[in-house]
């Protein structure tokens, strides 16, 4: 093998890029500069977990967990021996095996990349790169093949839905904008992504800007807009750099400015840097922040398409539904129907995270199942614990259990089965999980950034929260979970905005599958999962062996025993920071975790 | 060209009222005696939705009655039993979090809070499962005419929009986030050390005793009368307890000021009963003043006036006078006293 037309391709997402990516092209630029070898570095691969990611072209070679210092070997793979570096090929967590190619990684297998398409594959600050790749002819088709109705036609009958979570047609929102009466209209881009764990729509910023600007200019033409801007959390430097290159770049060439490509179409963009409140992510709240307020929603009607941004109609979609139009209008409706189920079309991106194997950002058609995306996908639960439920939608979704992992994954049977699409966050829980002390996480969030204004939001969620704090740390009673029901349902039908009407999803949906876990914390005093502190004791076994570990590290000293002497725990000492059953030797096991044990606690010999 | 307001009829609670193009909901109701509870919604104020307790079913969907306009056929139900159970739940949560200690709270007798939560039928045994919020907040005492609990605010946010809307003031905005959110002003300062004018328009609008006047509220009768302050003339109503001035409030019909005050014209009434206030005339004699007649006194400065005509005299009027009172100053100054030596205390 020689050298010629390889292409290196260094993955410079957030997540790689913080760990050290930067210097590892640095390193390769140094000594390659002179070859043949191209370097380029690309956005995100979805594989975070691996990071940072190398991949030579045209073999698809991938190599995962890269050091600065692995630099040289491969550098000497690509110039002289051409044999690649084994060592740093991606391990199948399952079958432990090393797989040397993209291709053969699982992960990406059973993925179909659309919004992802050029996300690892191109340099995001070039946008020769993405022109190259197809880039912008949708744009050219829009201004020079199709009237601003043809273009409404065409997102309309691909069936492409609100990839912000909500699902509403965007077919339909573009014709309602475009039939709205002003001159002056705006087209809002909405990346103010805000899920804890979620960074999809970062990603595709970050990898591949372009897409998101060819989106809006083509929404621009249709709907007769000529201003654009991004709301971008300030949290997300690299996304807001890299689309400030991008804007740069597509003004410099034509493709944003006045007389685009040459046509009479005018149409800008800029960004906007939000400053960190969840609920700018509510579309009236983003355009109330933009106008330089405080971020907090307001009663619909009048809806933006009416009456949005300084009054004007707006058309505001998430991020990857601007990337998801730009293929479209490229390749036609038909393309993307022909993708997906019956009433969600196209695909969906998930972060998916939590307790499984191989973390990261992935790509599938709509319709596949949770148990495709966490075993075919995710590799399964991790350590190989029992499944116990996934965890959709972000802090506005809900709880599935087993009984839904052949369900297929689209808009409609998440609502139906009590959780939501959101804009991608995929939790995995497994059986360690105590589903209480989940809610009480997730509601813990809403309730934070509740913007305060509406009374079931502001003091509904607290109501909630403490109640949920109550039943993890042992003061549940008899009545909180028909209260949690009733007020869950006040605030859902309640409250002003989406924050608010899907905040006690966590709640709902686990109380819906999950009671039994509610009702252990409070009618039986246990954490099923042995999770919640208040429930948990640590215990002592007759196999230990003395070995002093779990003795020497408590910190509450609560620990005694003789070197290879049976240890024991002083319940009233105990912390319960779990570090004993840390600690304990694997083939010694001597420390259990017990619930329902709670008669030492008492002192008065009653039993709980 | 105005046109006339057209008029709508609709249908609440399937009694046929009608309401002038562009009203809420809400107002067409209370306008024909449908009363619709509400902690948010204050008719100087543009409409919020935030307090969710004037919700109203429409064609089956819940919204807020503040809201919505009124449209041709609207039908409207004002108490179905999911309007009913979504007030509750709303008001309960309110209480929950309020610092109720009616007895000793200066709104008690005109709190939208009690008067609603005895409206929607509240019980004790619904409100003890809920987790009372006991925040425990500071009061802001550091404003000489009014004090902030906050600890009694349920954040309607109609202080803040009065501050926005009526005054221009914009001094106070909605702090922190979720349930932390508070009233406050900017960098969360006290009201003293704040951009507060202490107009107090903030105060009268508070629904319950957040916002709240210092001084006890007691007067026996009321007098119409206007503002002494300046030149614009505002209406205000004296409260009048024996002989002593013990309050003041705005003449919401008096076109100049349509309720609104300044602080001077709320707060500044002191001096009416005050003992160094001067009721007559004093004049110099032998370098000590003496009380005098009205006659006299003026008698007294027409002849010093008729002896120094010309540069000799200057005439400084007041912000106290009318546009005409000035006026009258300055063509006196100018055609009787021969000189353009005329000034006025506001331009200090």
């Amino acid at each position: 093998m020689t050298a010629d037309h390889r292409t290196v391709l260094i993955c410079r997402g957030t997540g790689c890029e913080s760990s050290r990516s930067p210097a590892i092209q640095a390193a390769l630029d140094a000594e390659l500069q002179d070859s043949d070898v191209e370097i380029k570095f690309t956005g995100c691969h979805g594989m975070c977990q691996q990071g940072p990611i190398v991949i030579v072209e045209p073999e698809g070679t991938f190599y995962a967990n890269v050091k600065t210092k692995d630099a040289p070997k491969i550098v000497e793979s690509l110039l002289h021996d051409g044999e690649p570096v084994e060592r740093l090929y991606y391990k199948d967590p399952a079958t432990k095996e090393q797989l040397p190619t993209y291709h053969d990684i699982p992960f990406y297998a059973k993925q179909k990349r659309l919004v992802l398409h050029n996300c690892g594959r191109i340099n995001p600050e070039e946008i020769s790169d993405y022109v190259e790749a197809g880039g912008y002819q949708g744009l050219k088709k829009a201004l020079f093949e199709l009237s601003p109705e043809e273009i409404v036609d065409i997102v309309k009958q691909s069936g492409l839905r609100g990839r912000g979570g909500g699902g509403f047609s965007t077919g339909m929102k573009w014709q309602f904008c475009q039939q709205a009466k002003g001159d002056v209209k705006y087209v809002l881009c909405n990346a103010d992504e805000g899920d804890p764990g979620a960074f999809m729509d970062r990603s595709v910023l970050e990898g591949d800007p372009h897409a998101v600007l060819e989106g809006m200019a083509i929404a621009g033409s249709a709907i007769g807009a000529k201003q654009g801007y991004i709301y971008c959390r300030a949290e997300y430097p690299l996304a807001i750099k890299r689309l400030q290159v991008a804007i740069r770049q597509a003004r410099e060439q034509g493709y944003l400015g006045k007389g685009i490509l040459g046509s009479d179409f005018e149409f800008d963009i800029e960004i906007f840097q939000g400053a960190g409140a969840f609920v700018c992510g509510e579309e009236t709240a983003l355009m109330i922040s933009i106008e330089g307020n405080r971020g907090m929603p307001r009663v619909r009607p009048p809806y933006p398409a009416h009456s949005g941004l300084y009054g004007k109609p707006t058309l505001l979609n998430n991020v990857k539904t601007y990337a998801n139009v730009s293929q479209i209008v490229n390749k036609g409706a038909d393309w993307f129907a022909g993708i997906g189920t019956e009433k969600s079309k196209g695909t969906a991106v998930f972060a998916l995270t939590g307790k499984i194997a191989n973390s990261g950002l992935i790509e599938v058609p709509m319709g596949v199942t949770p148990r495709e995306i966490i075993y075919d996908i995710g590799g399964g639960v991790l350590n190989g614990k029992k499944f116990k439920a996934v965890q959709t939608g972000g802090p506005s979704g809900g709880c599935l259990p087993e009984s839904f992992m052949d369900v297929p994954v689209d808009y409609d049977s998440l609502i139906a089965a009590g959780s939501m699409m959101g804009s991608g966050g995929m939790v995995v829980l497994d059986e360690d999980t105590c589903m209480v002390d989940v809610a009480r996480y997730f509601l813990d969030f809403t309730e934070k950034e509740s913007c305060g204004k509406c009374v079931p939001c502001r003091l509904g969620t607290k109501q909630m929260l403490t109640i949920l704090e109550d039943i993890v740390e042992g003061r549940g009673k008899p009545g909180d979970i028909e209260l949690l029901e009733e007020l869950g349902g006040g605030i859902k039908g309640g409250s002003l905005c989406g924050l608010g009407q899907t905040a006690p999803n966590p709640v709902l949906s686990t109380l819906r599958y999950f009671r039994d876990e509610y009702e252990a914390h409070i009618f039986h005093n246990k954490c099923p999962a042995k999770t919640c502190k208040h429930f948990i004791t640590y215990h002592i076994l007759d196999s230990c062996v003395g070995c002093q570990l779990c003795r020497k590290n408590c910190s509450a000293e609560a620990i005694s025993g003789e070197p290879k002497g049976i240890h024991w725990i002083d319940q009233t000492k105990c912390h319960k920071c779990g570090v004993c059953f840390e600690v304990c030797p694997p083939k010694v096991f001597s420390v259990e975790k017990r619930t329902g044990d709670l008669e030492i606690h008492t002192g008065e010999g009653e039993s709980l | 060209m105005s046109q006339e307001p057209k008029e709508i009829r609709l249908t609440i609670d399937g009694q046929e009222v009608t309401a002038r193009e562009g009203t809420s909901v809400l107002d067409a109701a209370m306008a024909n005696d449908i009363y619709i509870p509400h902690q948010c919604h204050h008719p100087d104020l543009k409409p919020v939705g935030a307090c969710r307790l004037c919700g109203v079913e429409i064609d089956g969907r819940m919204v807020t009655s503040c809201t919505t306009v009124v449209q041709e056929g609207l039908d409207v139900k004002t108490n179905s039993q999911k309007i009913h159970q979504a007030r509750k739940t709303a008001m309960e949560l309110l209480i929950a979090d309020h610092h109720m200690d009616c007895l000793a709270c200066a709104a008690a007798n005109d709190c939208a809070l009690l008067k609603d939560s005895a409206y929607l039928g509240i019980e004790p045994e619904q409100l003890q499962r809920l987790r009372p919020s006991n925040k425990g907040l500071p009061i802001d005492t550091s404003n000489p005419f009014f004090q902030f609990d906050p600890n009694k605010c349920i954040i309607c946010g109609i202080c803040v929009r009065t501050c926005d809307e009526i005054v221009g003031r914009g001094t106070l905005a909605f702090i922190d986030r979720g349930f932390d959110t508070v009233i406050g002003t900017f960098g969360n300062k006290s009201f003293i050390e704040s951009t507060c004018e202490s107009c107090g328009e903030c105060v009268v609008r508070c629904p319950v005793g957040a916002l709240a006047p210092k001084r006890p509220k007691f007067a026996a009768r009321e007098v119409q009368t206007t503002c002494v302050y300046c030149g614009v003339g505002c209406g205000i109503y004296l409260g009048v307890s024996g002989d002593k001035v013990v309050d003041v409030r705005g003449d919401r019909e008096r076109p100049t000021n349509e309720g609104s005050l300044c602080v001077k014209g709320r707060y500044g009434f002191n001096f009416i009963n005050h003992s160094d206030r001067l009721t007559k005339p004093l004049i110099k004699q032998n370098g000590e003043f003496v009380e005098a007649e009205w006659e006299e006194a003026l008698e007294l400065v027409a002849s010093k006036f008729a002896e120094t005509k010309g540069d000799e005299f200057a005439a400084l009027a007041s912000a106290k006078c009318t546009n005409e009172e000035n006026y009258l100053i300055q063509k006196f100054t100018r055609a009787v006293m021969a000189t353009n030596t005329v000034d006025h205390c506001a331009r200090l």
